[in-house]
């Protein structure tokens, strides 16, 4: 009998297919972040403000903090999966999972908007 | 019929979920540390956007983390973020080498495992001289 569980994982293979995809991303952004502050050596406020403020740089810190959240959402999730077999209590922990990611995303936005 | 569907006599497996009598293989550490440092992870977000909000958004408020960065304990937390952030990339590399089937059987696991400690360890050291020294 293949029954759902309500709060599994879709059974989909978005969420495991896009863990990846933003797993390169982030790797990605983790050496441009590194090779800018090699080449700009920032030491003091305003080198440090100049790091982030092209454009591309905020597009670039912006995408990989998106990615960061999402990413965390579904490796969070599947810890909730693997360790809390409750219905109601993993429900609680997924909302409260949600909840942090999108105020941490909200913050993001405050931060590069 | 049903004579030909005899079932195995049932054996007692041993089973080992006594956390102190189970010894790790290498590849089970990169594992288990992959989780947790992923969870430490996301539970220190705010910390960090916290950081990288206050060190942007005035000079004050830079100058004023640079002293915050002095703290003993605010090294420490920070090396162990840092440890953390580069086990997880280093073992997420190698999780995506083994979804797409590269590395999988057991000796190239075990030598990958191997190499996530070799490599994140020494990056970390580096970053915590670089935060202590």
């Amino acid at each position: 009998m293949n029954q759902k569980i309500i709060v599994g994982a879709h059974y989909g293979f978005r969420d495991w297919l896009g863990q990846r995809v933003t797993a390169v991303l982030m790797a990605f952004y983790t050496v441009l972040l590194l090779a800018v502050l090699l080449v700009q050596k920032p030491a003091h406020y305003l080198g440090w403000y100049g790091v982030f403020s092209s454009w591309w740089m905020k597009v670039a810190t912006l995408t990989f903090l998106l990615c960061l959240f999402y990413h965390a959402w579904v490796g969070m999730r599947d810890i909730w999966m693997d360790y809390v077999k409750p219905t109601g209590v993993r429900l609680c922990l997924q909302v409260g999972t949600l909840v942090w990611l999108v105020a941490c995303g909200m913050w993001a936005l405050k931060i590069f908007l | 019929m049903s004579s030909t569907l005899t079932k195995a006599p049932i054996r007692p497996r041993p089973k080992h979920l006594d956390l102190t009598k189970i010894r790790l293989p290498l590849p089970g550490w990169v594992s288990i540390m992959h989780r947790v440092s992923g969870a430490a992870l996301f539970v220190s977000l705010p910390g960090l956007l916290w950081l990288l909000d206050k060190s942007l958004s005035t000079e004050i408020g830079y100058d004023w983390l640079r002293g915050f960065f002095t703290l003993w304990w605010v090294k420490l937390a920070m090396f162990g973020l840092l440890w953390g952030y580069l086990h997880h990339f280093c073992a997420g590399i190698r999780y995506l080498f083994l979804d797409m089937h590269i590395g999988v059987d057991l000796p190239a696991a075990r030598m990958s495992a191997a190499a996530v400690y070799f490599i994140s360890i020494p990056l970390a050291l580096l970053a915590g001289w670089r935060l202590f020294v």
